[in-house]
């Protein structure tokens, strides 16, 4: 019963990755060669991995950070209940959602004619556009991306922050320790595996992401996803290779983080409920 | 409540709200003028063909997409948590690997391995686009699953219907898939989420789904767009809500978490 399974996963995950990863070390005549890697490290390839590595990395800090500040908000004592069920359920839908429509979304609020573009330059007198920002840029991207890394933190860390029981805050304080003295000693250090795990898996996401890219810029940021469609897409035509090498250096980026994960992910488990 | 929670809660709801907000009042300009208040840009999206045409080849290809999964994984997984146990772990780590085999990446090498196949595949949504989509799925499909299974006395139902004379195929529909009816039904909603948000694979194959359309308007309608973009909105947020419903009655909510990668 399980033959159709594994036949299926044979067909269409296996066999199209390992035609990608033996692409990258063809030649163009056929025969092997080191040849279309060695290139990634030069200019202008170097630059999409660089552009790609610098605008996860940032999206990753920031989401983790501010997603963190934000799900803690809404979990500590004091709090409303009804505010934080409102949260994650709205994280629950926001996290699954990006590409074309949250492109335009972004482009209807801050691109040139967007309504909070217009918004600060008449009411306000702050003329963003006339300030060398563009929607359309790395940091445009950045903004833009932050709205699916967020909610994404929010969800995988809110089951962290649930773990931080009570009893450690009040066994702390009675101990008569501050509460920066809490945070540096039991809370950071519990929370600290979930966080860089989280930390990956949002580097990940806006690593590999493709289409809110596409639908914000048509390509104008120097993306590695969004090179290897225009290589492969036929704008570089003397290298069919090229497209495969660089998807190759994708992989091996992300197959570089997984193995950072997993034993984050395995760590993180220890004190979940 | 203390103020820096307010803070953050309020800086939060701002950066999530405002965007939508905008795209509701752009969606109201004219498309003439710039000017408010109209809906022009929403009886335009209705009259339009290639709206209704890519939608409905988006829900057929979700359809086609939960529908081929289901058959699959389901049999699947039932055989592994009652005979295999062994073969779990290693569907899980298969589960993993399209987190490091992006869309991007798959679909340079689908098109490259199946150059050549017959037309009604290589040529057609239903064939080159399902068979990719299933593989996107699958990391959702299995994690929901495997779930629902883990919830249920698999040995106990299985005994219980073969000794009262069933076959496996009716051991299979009558007993087994009605108690995983749930995971199912959360599986297939996230499906039908990433089949109609998945723009990196249609555009490279160059099929004209949903979402192609929806980037083809962005290009070409300022105004229209905004009105599609909300409408697109609705569809995906109606798909994951349904999804919560069903996680909350259930009880889990881990299955979604990742989210639908396909979309980005």
């Amino acid at each position: 019963m399980t033959i159709p399974f594994f036949a299926y996963i044979f067909l269409f995950l296996f066999l199209p990755a390992g035609n990608v990863m033996a692409g990258a070390f063809n030649g163009k005549k056929g025969g092997w060669t080191f040849s279309n890697i060695q290139l990634l490290f030069h200019h202008p390839y170097i630059d999409s991995y660089k552009t790609s590595i610098e605008v996860s990395g940032i999206t990753a800090l920031i989401g983790a950070l501010a997603g963190l500040a934000i799900a803690y908000a809404a979990i500590r004592d004091g709090t409303p209940r009804w505010i934080r069920s409102a949260l994650t359920t709205f994280s629950g839908v926001a996290a699954n959602f990006g590409g074309i429509p949250l492109a335009f979304a972004f482009i209807a609020t801050l691109g040139s004619i967007g309504i909070v573009t217009k918004f600060l330059k008449n009411q306000l007198g702050i003329d963003l556009y006339g300030n060398n920002f563009t929607l359309f840029s790395k940091t445009g991207v950045e903004i833009v991306y932050l709205y699916f890394q967020l909610p994404l933190m929010i969800l995988v860390i809110a089951p962290a922050i649930d773990g931080l029981r009570r009893e450690w805050r009040e066994a702390a304080s009675n101990l008569g320790a501050t509460p920066l003295q809490f945070w540096r000693y039991v809370g950071l250090p519990v929370l600290m595996p979930s966080i860089l795990g989280a930390f990956i898996l949002l580097f990940g996401n806006a690593f590999a992401a493709y289409a809110t890219a596409y639908g914000l810029t048509s390509g104008a940021v120097n993306l590695v996803p969004l090179q290897i469609g225009a290589y492969y897409s036929g704008n570089v035509l003397d290298n069919p290779h090229l497209a495969q090498a660089m998807a190759f250096g994708m992989f091996v980026v992300l197959a570089a983080m997984m193995v950072f994960y997993i034993p984050l992910q395995r760590r993180s488990a220890r004190w979940a409920k | 409540m203390a103020l820096s929670a307010y803070v953050w809660l309020i800086v939060g709801a701002a950066y999530f709200l405002i965007p939508l907000l905008a795209t509701f009042l752009f969606s109201l300009d004219s498309n003439q003028t710039g000017k408010c208040c109209t809906i022009a840009s929403y009886t335009w999206v209705i009259h339009n063909g290639d709206f209704w045409h890519t939608l409905k080849i988006s829900l057929l290809l979700a359809l086609e997409t939960i529908v081929i999964s289901l058959a699959i994984f389901v049999p699947t997984i039932y055989w592994v948590h009652l005979k295999l146990p062994r073969l779990r772990p290693v569907i899980a780590f298969f589960a993993l690997i399209p987190f490091v085999v992006p869309p991007i990446i798959m679909v340079i090498g689908l098109l490259k391995v199946y150059k050549g196949s017959p037309q009604w595949f290589y040529a057609q949504p239903w064939g080159f686009l399902v068979a990719a989509y299933v593989i996107l799925a699958f990391p959702y499909t299995f994690f929901s699953l495997d779930a629902g299974f883990r919830s249920i006395d698999v040995h106990t139902l299985t005994e219980a219907s073969q000794s009262l004379g069933a076959s496996w195929g009716t051991t299979l529909l009558k007993v087994i898939i009605p108690n995983i009816r749930s995971a199912a039904l959360a599986a297939s909603f996230l499906t039908l989420a990433i089949v109609l948000g998945e723009f990196t694979i249609a555009n490279l194959s160059a099929f004209h789904t949903f979402p192609l359309f929806l980037q083809y308007v962005n290009e070409t309608q300022a105004y229209p767009a905004a009105a599609l973009t909300l409408m697109s909105f609705a569809l995906t947020w109606g798909a994951m809500a349904s999804l919560l419903l069903i996680g909350r009655k259930r009880g889990d909510r881990a299955s979604f978490v990742t989210g639908a990668r396909g979309a980005r």
